[in-house]
């Protein structure tokens, strides 16, 4: 690990004056790809002494989180476990229970791919190194994404989290040396394309600070399928988010995104259109199912995650309405 | 060892009886004052109080000096700032019950408890954890005073090698004040983080199971 210079911010102002270094929370990123020589920071900030961990409800309904809410509490939140269970249910699918009580909301957002070339510097990857190449591409690629590739990168948002506060369409604020600004989670995330070393709109030295959520849907049904390889502590192959509200035996509203399928957290837009006013039955759903996957690009080993996204989709579906 | 200050603390006595435990810490020490005396140097000089910039936030340059409440036990301790809490409390405070295993957040030996969660000590930095409450399987509980949990880890044999041991008690006492389910399948979710290669965990579940239950 390099050396860096450690500093211990005391409030918000003071992080992001100092924020010409990495930000360090939870750490259970950060720390260990510091450990491999993926992340070598100069400065290292401390914000775990800012405050911003409380959970609170906003007169107009919102849910304002707090970045340094730790992923348990906010999984075990009583509000969020009744009204944004979707989310609830993402994090505790999510890695383990010590991890959960590290990693932070704000550090979830930002973190970084799993895929083993990245993590590896002896490998090309455009992600780490801009213009290395990318191994993964012809690579052991069956982790990895279907959905939003590109000719340089193919890495998969790894977060449960997102994928659920994409489905709630949460906002994050983020603050800057000019001041705070809201970001819409449909546009945090950034698709790889040419610059796949941009993963969000955060911009050095700015530092999330809350994460909203519109005012709970309370009749919605929420849930939160992932499939994978292992039964617990373990990355998605394919998951789904869905808020369904189901009247007349049509959906009336209706959110899907998913995980472990994207270079972003993937809200499926052709899923939902497929859906929305649609009856609430089989044939819907493998219709959503199968437009979800439309623009898929398989890779040479993770052509599995084309059907079985198809069916994560279909099965989370099936369980958000079975008792509508 | 070097890093250490002015010892308000004793380190586990290691005179007389050569012990397989003691043997391999003074060939570790020494290897380590070998490959890091240079910082050490550089550091033991600027401990001293973290200088405050004109902004308000501490900086501190080399080692750092932190103070780690371990077990009910103030630990002043001086460490490069790169130090993880694992090896901090293994190396520096010689509480060696905590296990490093895979040093990446994915094996769960190096589990401890701060302020009462737990955590994995390999992910994070000592310098973090200033005044924080920590307990390591040392305070838990000794072989005279065994935690109900300790004990029945033995009465199950939930180990075998024994190597993630310490770690699976520390995630299984924690688990005690969780949202947990009733079930075997539900403590095997929460205990998920903790890999035992010679896998244990039927006894381990049952173990803990026989606690929650006398609970």
């Amino acid at each position: 690990m390099d050396a860096f210079n450690y500093v211990r911010a005391t409030d918000v102002g003071n992080a992001v004056g100092l924020g010409d270094g990495k930000f360090i929370a939870g750490g259970t990123t950060l720390l260990d790809l510091m450990k491999l020589d993926v992340e070598g920071p100069a400065k290292l900030v401390d914000i775990n002494r800012i405050g911003l961990d409380t959970i609170e409800r906003l007169p107009d309904g919102r849910l304002k989180i707090g970045a340094l809410v730790r992923n348990s509490d906010l999984a075990y939140h009583e509000v969020v476990k009744a009204e944004y269970s979707v989310l609830s249910q993402a994090l505790l699918q999510g890695a383990s229970a010590q991890l959960r009580n590290m990693a932070t909301t704000g550090g979830n957002l930002l973190q970084r791919t799993r895929c083993m070339y990245f993590r590896n510097t002896a490998m090309a990857c455009n992600k780490r190194v801009p213009g290395s190449g990318c191994s993964a591409i012809e690579g052991d690629n069956r982790t990895l994404a279907i959905l939003g590739t590109s000719k340089d990168c193919i890495a998969t948002n790894p977060s449960d989290m997102n994928v659920a506060l994409t489905a709630l369409e949460a906002v994050v604020t983020i603050q800057g040396k000019a001041g705070p600004r809201e970001v819409k989670i449909a546009d945090f995330f950034l698709l790889p394309g040419k610059t796949p070393h941009l993963e969000t709109v955060v911009a050095p030295g700015e530092l999330i600070t809350h994460v909203t959520l519109p005012a709970a849907r309370k009749g919605s049904k929420q849930v939160y399928l992932k499939l994978r390889d292992r039964a617990s502590y373990e990355f998605a192959l394919s998951s789904a988010a869905i808020v369904a509200e189901v009247e007349g035996g049509k959906f009336s509203y209706i959110r899907v995104a998913l995980g472990g399928v994207g270079t972003k957290p993937w809200r499926s837009h052709e899923a939902e259109a497929a859906l929305l006013h649609h009856a609430a039955e089989d044939a819907s759903f493998h219709r959503a199912a199968a437009v979800a996957v439309r623009d898929a690009r398989p890779q040479t080993e993770n052509g599995i995650k084309v059907e079985l996204t198809k069916r994560c989709i279909a099965h989370a579906l099936t369980l958000a309405t079975k008792s509508a | 060892m070097a890093m250490k200050d002015e010892d308000e603390v004793e380190a586990p006595a290691r005179a007389g009886k050569v012990t397989r435990r003691s043997f391999l810490s003074q060939v570790g020490a020494a290897g380590v004052v070998a490959t890091t005396a240079p910082l050490v140097a550089r550091g033991s000089q600027t401990v001293e109080p973290v200088a405050r910039q004109a902004d308000g936030a501490e900086a501190v340059d080399g080692a750092v000096a932190v103070t780690l409440q371990v077990n009910g036990t103030q630990h002043k301790i001086a460490v490069d700032a790169r130090t993880t809490l694992l090896d901090a409390l293994r190396e520096t405070i010689s509480l060696t019950g905590t296990k490093k295993g895979c040093d990446h957040g994915q094996c769960g030996a190096c589990t401890v408890h701060v302020n009462g969660r737990r955590i994995n000590s390999c992910l994070t930095l000592a310098v973090m954890h200033e005044g924080d409450a920590i307990t390591t399987i040392e305070g838990l509980g000794g072989p005279e005073n065994l935690h109900p949990m300790q004990a029945a880890f033995v009465e199950h044999d939930g180990y075998q090698c024994g190597y993630c041991t310490s770690g699976q008690i520390m995630s299984a006492v924690a688990l005690l004040k969780e949202p947990c389910g009733p079930k075997d399948a539900d403590v095997k979710d929460l205990m998920s983080g903790n890999i035992c290669r010679c896998g244990a965990y039927p006894n381990i579940v049952s173990a803990i199971q026989q606690v929650r239950q006398r609970a």
